[in-house]
Order: C-alpha cells, then sequence, then structure tokens
C-alpha cells in the first residue's frame, strides 16, 4: 500500500441471481482527497457503496485500509465503522425528535446514564470546529436539511473516520446549502479524511473533486484526474460511447416542422420540484427533454401537469390563459400524461384492465356519470385492439400483464380522452425492443393528426428518431434548445455536459 | 452565515421543545380545571381529601400509563394493561384469601405466618407481569409481528385467564387488608367536620408507589442511555439502527417494562379494592391511553413524558369527577365528556403544534430567500 493511500479495493465482484453487478472493480482513495465516483443508472455505484459499508457481501476481491495489515472482511455496516469508514445517506439517518447534541453521540457508548452536560459540550466543540451552524441543544427536526445533513457528516467523523462515504447528499440541498455543505468537506479533506462523494450532479464534481472513478455497467471504465478530464468527455465515459463513433451516426429522423400555434405555452412555470421555466410546444410537435438522471427533465413536465404542486408561472393553452394547479385542472384543459413510475403513479395494479383504460376519461366525465358496462367494454376493446394489448380479456387485473402491456394500458387510458397534449416520461422503460419501436411508431402518428407530443427517454437515440425539437437540462436548469441539423448526438451530448472541452 | 450570526444563533436561548410545550398545556389545563372546579362547585374540590381520593382511586391507572407511554415513545402500542392488571389482582387476592392451594401448600410446609401471603401476592403480581411483557416484547420486536395485533391477542388472553383462575368474584380477608390498606394521614392538609373533628387527609401506599414508579420512569426516560434509545427508535426506527441502537433489545424491553408496571398496578389495584372480579378494571387500557395522550405523548411515538402522563390521568380523572359532581350521575355522561375532552385535547395540540411548527417552515424560508438575495 502505498504512503498515502487509505483505502484500496481489488478485482472486486458481485452478483445478485441473474444480474453481475460489479465485475473486477478496483478503487483507490487517497488521502485528504475527494474523489467522484460517476455512473448512469445501474453502473453499480451504490452496489460498491453496498459492499464498502459491509450491506452487501462481496464474492471476490479484497479490501486493504490504512493502518491495518492484510485485507479486511467487511461484514456490517457497524464493522465497516470499526475500521473507519463512515457513511452519510442521501436519506438522512437521524432521528429528528431527538437534539442535535444526542443525535450526534447516541448509539456510540455503552455507559448506561447520559451525561447531558459533557455531551453537549463535547458536541458544541465539535460542531463549532467544523464550522456547522446548529447548536447542541436545538431539535434536530428545527434544522434545515443542509445542517442535519452537516450533523450526520459530524457524527461521522467524529468517530475517527479515515474513510467518508456520502451518497448523493446534495440531492435534496439547494445552492445556497450545497455550497455550505462543500465548504465542509473542503475542511475535512485538510484533515485529511478520503471522502468518496457520490452525485449525479456534474457541476459538483467539477467544483470539489480531485479524482473521478466511472462506472459502466458493472465495470471499471477508468479513473482519472479532474484535470485530465473535460465534462464532455465524462459524460461520454459514462454513457459509453466515443465521440469519434458518435460522429459517423446516422442522424435521426426528425418529424415535420410544427406550425407556429402554440397549444402550451408555460412562462417562469415552477413547481415543489422544479425551477422555474419557460417552454411551449406547438400544434403537431414533438419534441423532448433530455438530460441526465437527476437533471430535471422529470420534474419539469410534471410541473407542466400539475403533478407537483405548482408554485408559480404563467401558463397559456391556445393563446389564453389558463390555471393549472393540479392534474384534474390539466386533464380539463387536454393534457394528458405518462408518468415515469409506472408501478407508482400509472396502473391501479388490483384493478383490471378495462377499469384503468376508462380512469381517466371517467374522471373527466365525472364520478356521477358511470359508464354503462356495455360501453366501457366497447372501449376497452377497440383499444386492446388497435394497441395490440397482449391480454387474456379486458377483465384480466392489470398487474398480470407484462410492463410493456402495461404501459400500453396506460397510453390507452390518455388516447380515450382525445388529448391536445400528451406528456409522455420514460414511456420505452423496461420495455422490450418491439414494443419500444411501436410506441415510437404510435408518437409519430398522432402527431401526425395533429398531437402535440412530449416525449421523455433516457436513450438519446430513440428521442433523436422522434423528437423535431430536444430541450437540454443540465442540474435542474434548461441549458439549451437543438433542432433541426443540430440534432446529433455529439451535439447533444456536448450540450449535457455543458459545451465544456 | 458569518462568524459573527452563527455566534449570535448559539447564544439565542432554546425555543421550547415540542415535549415540553405539550407537558405545559397539560399542566396549565389540569391546574385551570381543578380551580374552576373549586370556584364552580366549591365544596370537594375545596377539600384536600378529593385531590388525594383521586389519587387514591387512580394510583394504579398512573403506574399503567407510565408503561404505555414508554411503549408509545417507541413508537408501538401495548392495550393488554388492562386486562393483566385484572388478571394479577384476581391471582393476588387468592393468594391473600387461601383459594390457590400451591401457595397454601408453600406457606404451610415453611410454617410461615400469613402475612407472607402478601410477599407472593407481589413476586406473583411481578413474575405474571413480566410473562406478559417478555412474551408480547419478544413476539413484536423479535418476530415483527404487530403490537396491535399481539396485545389484543394479551387483553383476550389475560381476560379469559381470570375466569379460569375463578368464575366467582373474590374477596381478601379483611385482616390481610388492614395491612394493606394502612393509610398514611397527614394532618396539616386535613379539615374539619361539622362537629368541629379534624379528620386528616388520607393517603394510600399505592399513591407512594405510583410516585416513585413516576420518578424512576422519569429518570429512565431522561438520564438513561435506554430511555433515550426509546426516543431514538421511536422517532424513526431505521434511523436509530443506522446510529447503532440495539432496536429490537429496546423495543423488547419497553414491552418488558410495560409488562411489568401492569403487573405492579394490578397489585396497587388489588390494595385499594380487595377484590377480585372478572370486570375489574375495565377499559384500563383505553384510560391509560387516553392519559398518555393528554399528557403530551404522541401515538406516532418519539414525544412524550411520564410528568406530563401523571398529570394526563390526574386531569382524565378530574373530569370524571367533575361530571359526577355535578349531577349528571349516569355513566355515560362520564364517558361522553371524556370522549368530548379526548378530542378537544388532540385538536389543541396539533393545532398548537402546527402553528409553532408553520411559524418556523415560514421563518426558514424567509431565512433562504434573504441568504439568496
Amino acid at each position: 500500500m502505498q504512503e498515502d493511500t487509505v483505502l484500496t479495493m481489488r478485482g472486486i465482484c458481485k452478483s445478485f441471481p441473474g444480474v453481475r453487478a460489479l465485475a473486477n472493480v478496483d478503487f483507490t482513495l487517497r488521502r485528504g482527497t475527494i474523489h467522484a465516483l460517476m455512473g448512469e443508472n445501474g453502473a453499480g455505484k451504490s452496489t460498491l457503496i453496498k459492499v464498502l459499508t459491509g450491506v452487501y457481501p462481496m464474492d471476490e476481491g479484497e479490501i486493504r485500509i490504512d493502518g491495518i495489515d492484510g485485507t479486511i472482511n467487511i461484514r456490517s455496516p457497524q464493522e465497516a465503522q470499526n475500521y473507519g469508514i463512515s457513511t452519510v445517506y442521501q436519506e438522512i439517518t437521524l432521528c429528528p425528535n431527538l437534539t442535535v447534541a444526542e443525535n450526534m453521540f447516541i448509539g456510540r457508548t455503552q455507559k448506561k446514564s447520559v451525561d447531558w452536560k459533557t455531551m453537549e459540550k463535547r458536541a458544541g466543540e465539535l460542531l463549532e470546529n467544523l464550522g456547522i451552524p446548529a447548536r447542541p441543544k436545538q431539535q434536530l427536526g428545527s434544522c434545515s436539511l443542509a445542517v442535519q445533513q452537516m450533523v450526520a457528516i459530524a457524527r461521522a467523523v467524529d468517530t475517527d473516520c479515515k474513510v467518508l462515504i456520502l451518497d448523493e447528499p446534495t440531492s435534496s440541498l439547494d445552492d445556497n446549502e450545497v455550497s455550505m455543505l462543500f465548504g465542509l468537506m473542503r475542511e475535512l479533506k485538510t484533515r485529511g479524511v478520503g471522502i468518496i462523494f457520490v452525485t449525479h450532479f456534474l457541476e459538483q464534481v467539477y467544483e470539489v473533486s480531485d479524482y473521478i472513478t466511472v462506472l459502466r455497467n458493472g465495470e471499471l471504465v477508468g479513473e482519472f484526474t479532474v484535470k485530465d478530464l473535460p465534462q464532455v468527455q465524462l459524460v461520454a465515459t459514462m454513457i459509453g460511447r466515443d465521440l469519434d463513433s458518435l460522429s459517423s451516426m446516422k442522424k435521426g429522423k426528425a418529424s415535420a416542422l410544427p406550425t407556429d400555434s402554440s397549444v402550451y405555452e408555460a412562462e417562469g412555470l415552477s413547481s415543489t420540484e422544479s425551477r422555474p421555466f419557460d417552454f411551449h410546444i406547438a400544434k403537431g410537435e414533438v419534441n423532448g427533454f433530455t438530460g441526465l438522471l437527476g437533471s430535471g427533465r422529470s420534474e419539469s413536465v410534471r410541473a407542466i401537469f400539475g403533478a407537483d404542486p405548482v408554485t408559480g408561472g404563467k401558463v397559456k393553452m391556445n393563446g389564453k390563459n389558463v390555471k393549472i394547479s393540479k392534474p384534474l385542472d390539466a386533464m380539463k384543459h387536454g393534457i394528458g400524461y405518462l408518468p415515469e413510475d409506472r408501478k407508482r403513479d400509472g396502473i391501479i395494479a388490483d384493478l383490471s384492465v378495462r377499469e384503468n383504460i376508462i380512469l381517466a376519461l371517467q374522471v373527466i366525465k365525472g364520478m356521477t356519470h358511470p359508464f354503462s358496462r356495455a360501453k366501457a367494454e366497447a372501449i376497452a376493446d377497440e383499444y386492446i385492439r388497435t394497441l395490440a394489448i397482449k391480454t387474456a380479456s379486458s377483465d384480466t387485473p392489470i398487474k398480470s400483464l407484462s410492463g410493456g402491456n402495461q404501459q400500453k394500458v396506460i397510453l390507452a387510458r390518455w388516447l380515450l380522452t382525445h388529448p391536445q397534449y400528451l406528456i409522455l416520461d420514460e414511456p420505452t422503460r423496461g420495455i422490450d425492443v418491439g414494443t419500444k419501436t411501436e410506441i415510437q411508431k404510435l408518437v409519430l402518428q398522432l402527431a401526425e393528426e395533429g398531437m402535440s407530443i412530449t416525449f421523455i427517454s433516457s436513450e438519446i437515440e430513440e428521442m433523436l428518431r422522434t423528437c423535431s425539437r430536444l430541450i437540454v437540462m443540465r442540474d435542474r436548469n434548461i441549458v439549451g434548445e437543438l433542432k433541426d441539423e443540430e440534432l446529433t448526438q455529439e451535439r447533444v451530448m456536448h450540450t449535457i455536459a455543458g459545451g465544456g472541452e | 452565515m458569518n462568524k459573527q450570526q452563527r455566534e449570535g444563533a448559539l447564544r439565542r436561548r432554546e425555543p421550547i421543545s415540542d415535549t415540553q410545550l405539550l407537558l405545559t398545556i397539560t399542566i396549565c389545563i389540569f391546574i385551570g380545571m381543578y380551580v374552576m372546579a373549586m370556584l364552580i362547585w366549591g365544596g370537594g374540590f375545596k377539600k384536600p381529601q378529593m385531590l388525594f381520593d383521586i389519587l387514591n382511586d387512580n394510583a394504579y391507572l398512573v403506574i399503567i400509563s407510565c408503561g404505555l407511554t414508554i411503549v408509545m415513545i417507541t413508537g408501538s402500542i401495548d392495550i393488554s394493561v388492562g386486562g393483566v392488571t385484572a388478571f394479577v389482582a384476581m391471582v393476588g387476592v387468592m393468594i391473600l384469601n387461601g383459594k390457590l392451594s400451591l401457595f397454601n401448600g408453600i406457606i404451610e410446609t415453611l410454617s410461615l405466618p400469613e402475612s407472607w401471603r402478601i410477599v407472593f401476592a407481589m413476586l406473583m403480581s411481578l413474575l405474571i407481569g413480566l410473562a406478559f411483557g417478555a412474551v408480547q416484547g419478544f413476539l413484536i420486536a423479535h418476530l415483527e409481528i404487530q403490537p396491535f395485533i399481539i396485545t389484543l391477542a394479551g387483553m383476550f388472553f389475560a381476560r379469559g385467564m381470570i375466569t379460569i383462575v375463578s368464575v366467582d368474584p373474590q374477596k381478601a380477608p379483611q385482616d390481610l387488608m388492614d395491612i394493606l390498606q394502612t393509610r398514611i394521614s397527614i394532618p396539616w392538609l386535613g379539615s374539619v367536620n361539622k362537629k368541629g373533628v379534624l379528620i386528616p387527609a388520607r393517603m394510600e401506599i399505592g399513591v407512594v408507589i405510583a410516585v416513585v414508579v413516576v420518578v424512576i420512569i422519569f429518570i429512565l426516560l431522561y438520564k438513561r442511555r435506554l430511555g433515550r434509545c426509546f426516543y431514538a427508535v421511536g422517532g424513526n426506527r431505521q434511523s436509530a439502527l443506522m446510529l447503532g441502537v440495539n432496536v429490537r433489545k429496546t423495543r423488547f424491553l419497553a414491552h418488558l417494562l410495560c409488562g411489568i408496571l401492569s403487573g405492579i398496578a394490578g397489585f396497587v389495584f388489588m390494595m385499594h379494592t380487595g377484590a377480585g372480579n372478572a370486570t375489574n378494571a375495565t377499559a384500563a387500557e383505553m384510560n391509560a391511553i387516553a392519559s398518555s395522550i393528554i399528557g403530551g405523548t404522541l401515538l406516532t411515538g418519539g414525544v412524550g413524558n411520564v410528568i406530563g402522563t401523571f398529570f394526563g390521568v390526574l386531569t382524565l380523572s378530574t373530569i370524571k369527577s367533575i361530571v359526577t359532581t355535578s349531577g349528571l350521575r349516569d355513566p355515560w355522561w362520564q364517558s361522553i365528556t371524556t370522549g368530548a375532552m379526548l378530542c378537544f385535547f388532540i385538536l389543541l395540540q396539533s393545532v398548537v403544534l402546527m402553528r409553532k411548527n408553520r411559524g418556523k417552515n415560514k421563518k426558514r424560508k424567509e431565512d433562504g430567500k434573504k441568504d439568496e438575495a
């Protein structure tokens, strides 16, 4: 082990039934550095962290830590902590009903009685030392999220910590809070703590990190210093294509140019989850939001539909001012939304296919005017036929259908309401290639018939094939808009990465 | 935030916590109500004996409620407490009146004096309470079965066991009851009756036991690691686990303690009434839950304390006394008023907490805006 390394992981392998989550991954952490761990969804970041913290046992490989000869075997989070590996998770794992001081010390001593004075004094010293704006006697629940996060970090570093893992610590913080957190991270760095920083915010990586390790599909892509890896290259490494090979790829077919009349127009629209943004879509246009996971693309369309509480902004439909603050408003104005999380927001698992299909139309019609059974059956059968939904009958509960067919049922639900504007958030996720193509074709066909569609997908090729305009988001802001000949994979990736060289 | 601001924030007096706030409300309401009763109905309420009567009658309820408060702080529930109390009281009475042959045998073979029956009754109370607490605690903490269901089963089981031990109501012999019902006289709180004779205020031993229990549990909850673990587990079980709290052991001990306290409560109940009956301590679990809630314990866990619970019991029983004194002697009036008061208390609590926390959130938002500007 070299002088300045605190942690080395060599040849880590981990498989779950049917999936190889980590294949021969190496990772080295140096003393007093911040090391970003990057990768898209399913790249193996969280598995690697969980192996290191003893949540999952590893299948193969070795872990060494500074100060201990030979390899170590971490079997539980408690053991990891004893080796000096502390973790602060995205969700704050403290007790809101206890005081700040208690949260920093509970569960760490075997002493039977609580010495409040000493505990609060020590907590006060540590908080002051690290510059955390919290009082030891304060109830934790009354602190802001960022401060709670920092208290968790203070607790972690107080336990003679060599390795600090921060798993998406910034995802629920605002800019101001993030910079407070970064201040604390830099402070810890000067004290020689090695920090593993997991995040999907590119800017933040470049703001604080020294090294970047990129994982993809459970494999190590490489370790880089921040200087050597410009943002665009990082995105390419994460997504896994060389820029050169991308340039040569055939450009997707864009749909016909939209006419000028805007079906939907938003100015400064914001919700509790999204920042203010401007957006418009014309009749018969297919456009898309793109960006890395967590860039705010889903949050933006949710704001359009009123799925999260809307906090501000002006919305016009067909030139007239309208107020859309909840999904029912949006539906009444002819907006449909196919949600990203099908299981949670889309299907009603125990209801039949038929009931799931007529649901949205029924809601618009009102509860007091139920459809007759015959009418509902006729409608359901029609859509089952036209969308080729594979189901035993319209009476089958939707939960027994495959993912792709469930998705078609939700699509049928919205098509039935004849929306002017349809939002499809990841309609092709987790479904087979055949159905994917069918859905893409359907999108283009609907647009030709005059429907406006916003299409979101993690697969850039898919969006290039269907959209005539792409809105690019990064770190929860719109950073660019691409259309016509700008719609190449290379351009999209450059914009996602922030045009960095 | 610059250094000066931070120091200012550190020096600022700590705002009152939710627990303290709820406790203050309870105590204020109790005192207010009692003073009101003194002014309106005078008579009985003006004599200190009225307060001691309330304490004498409800000492057992105080002890049960302490146990329930602990369990509720961990975010769990125990509705078997009333049944266990009644079961313990029945067994105790039967040990005293010699209808349990096992204990007669022990006393005869060891040729112990009759008063030793009290010792056995005491030991059996603790043992039965411990057994209920341990079994329920094990099932809830280690097998993670819903506490409501387990303790519901425990309640039926305990009530059923009473009838198995004896179908007929039992009475403890007078000589032993005389020992148990020894009263502590407090002459300076006494009152002079119509004939001009001073009648000292009397307090039963059960009240002393109840107060000792309240003090011990208070220290446990505030000063001991275990007590703080109860709060941590109730605040957020997953977080407590990540913070290194042994969640299973903590939950087990909470239920164990609650069981033991139900046992003690049963003995105190027996000391007060001297009777064993299948309908003893009916709905005591519900009264205990109500008292804990009035005292500021949240059903959701993580918040509560026994001083509040003590005043909760007092408040609840004072309401009942007021209803009786004001001439509404039919039992349903007590239920109706209790129900209305409980509703009022919970509304008051949530309104006060909501107002307090809304102010805070608003302030936090404004602070954020200022910072951005």
